[in-house]
């Protein structure tokens, strides 16, 4: 029923005591995020699956759960990409090139891009979510040939919004993949599509049969929870369907609590849900 | 190749193709084919909204304008996309501007027609609810969707 399970941190050291990181190298993607890439300090980088995070922490500030945006498949390349909206978040954003920081993990589920072979896979990503998607669509593209068809589509707030923009641009490009992008509004000049993600569907599954659509979708949850129940109004099996939820996490290793969704720890049992298991609880507003 | 007649062209679109038959033939009675390039005014605010144009090829921006700001586009429609509900609801005056981004390929149906064979077939207007409302309610709930700012730093 869950997301991939994989060998987590919990497995291998006390997955309490960060490890020191160094930033290898920082750069802005976005107004209010940015990417770090990380090289260990203490040991070699853990393996780590896509759709799992990290928690970062910011010395004296504090930490916080990253999703990894490289790819699995790069060995030595670890890079996260941070949005600036509070203490923590902002600290991480503000690192330079050869400043330190402390790491725990991998943590949580992951997409389980394996289990997708033969099928035609979906990567519905909103705003900030392309970053915990990309280490799969990375992923999927190595391997495009298990794939019938692999197809991004991407929503932003408005064109300025649009995240990895040259790989982006890359990717447009390719024939390995169909990208189609909208943002909810822009100026005069944009020549590509405004409106949410979801009116973009029939776009993107165009002359795709829907069953063998199997879909990984990650965003601000309103889109996700929309965005499930119209691939599901499209013919998508519900079981086809995954998302990727956020919690405020402490521990990343289901001990806390704080990252508690009903009878799942989101730290530890996801991040990464099949829709099926979460759709009920993603309707209620108490938790 | 067969050149496509307008009913053709109706019963390809995803909102007309499933009229009955003998009202497709009503509604292929008013209309027309149009052609618009890139850059011309599909629509103009505050008109007369007295054409329904139906997309067969190409990308029109819906746009809002105010004094002294840039317009914005607020919606982008394509090919199967219908660009406008004016002409439907009374006083059939369009809402807002459209323009072609792309060559666009469309049907006009002349508006004042297909309002009055509404009147005179019930069947024809019973046609227009039962297909145009679920296409209503979809644009409304994208739109109600798009007003949220979901991808805002607030955004959860």
């Amino acid at each position: 029923m869950r997301g991939e399970a994989v060998l987590s941190a919990a497995g291998q050291t006390d997955p309490m005591l960060p490890r020191r990181a160094r930033v290898r190298s920082a750069w802005r993607e976005l107004d209010d995020a940015v990417s770090l890439s990380l090289e260990p300090v203490d040991g070699d980088l853990a393996p780590f699956a896509a759709g799992q995070f990290n928690m970062l922490y910011a010395f004296g500030v504090g930490e916080a759960a990253i999703s990894v945006s490289s790819s699995p498949d790069t060995t030595g390349e670890l890079i996260h990409t941070i949005r600036d909206v509070g203490a923590v978040s902002g600290a991480l954003t503000r690192l330079k090139a050869g400043d330190m920081l402390g790491l725990r993990g991998p943590f949580g589920t992951a997409w389980p891009v394996e289990a997708q072979r033969g099928r035609h896979l979906l990567i519905m990503a909103g705003g900030l979510g392309l970053a915990p998607l990309r280490p799969a669509l990375l992923q999927a593209l190595a391997r495009r040939d298990a794939f019938a068809g692999v197809t991004l589509l991407m929503g932003a707030r408005d064109p300025g919004g649009i995240l990895f923009p040259d790989e982006l641009a890359e990717w447009t490009e390719s024939p390995d993949l169909d990208v189609v992008v909208t943002v909810d509004s822009a100026a005069p000049g944009w020549t590509g599509s405004v409106g949410v993600v979801t009116t973009q569907l029939p776009r993107a599954l165009a002359g795709i049969d829907p069953t063998a659509v199997s879909a990984f979708v990650c965003g601000p949850e309103i889109m996700m929870r929309h965005s499930a129940l119209a691939l599901a109004d499209m013919g998508v099996p519900d079981a086809a369907i995954w998302l990727s939820l956020e919690r405020n996490m402490k521990c990343a290793i289901g001990f806390c609590g704080h990252c508690q969704f009903g009878p799942d720890f989101v730290c530890k049992d996801g991040p990464v849900f099949p829709w099926p298991h979460v759709a009920a609880r993603m309707a209620l507003r108490e938790i | 190749m067969a050149i496509k007649t307008i009913r053709d062209h109706l019963a390809e679109n995803p909102v007309f193709s499933g009229f009955d038959g003998d009202t497709l033939d009503l509604v292929a009675g008013c209309g027309h084919n149009v052609h618009f390039e890139a850059g011309d005014q599909v629509l103009r605010e505050g008109t007369d909204a007295d054409a329904v144009i139906l997309l067969r090829h190409g990308d029109v921006a819906i746009e809002v304008a105010a004094p002294q700001k840039d317009p914005l586009i607020v919606e982008t429609l394509h090919e199967g996309d219908i660009v406008d509900w004016s002409w439907l609801v009374p006083p059939y005056r369009n809402m807002s501007d459209a323009r072609a981004l792309t060559d666009v390929r469309a049907i006009s149906l002349d508006a004042g027609c297909i309002r009055g064979k509404c009147d005179d077939y019930p069947k024809l207007g019973y046609q227009m609810f039962k297909h145009w409302l679920p296409h209503l309610a979809g644009r409304i709930r994208a739109q109600r969707l798009q007003v949220l700012d979901l991808y805002g730093a607030d955004a959860g």
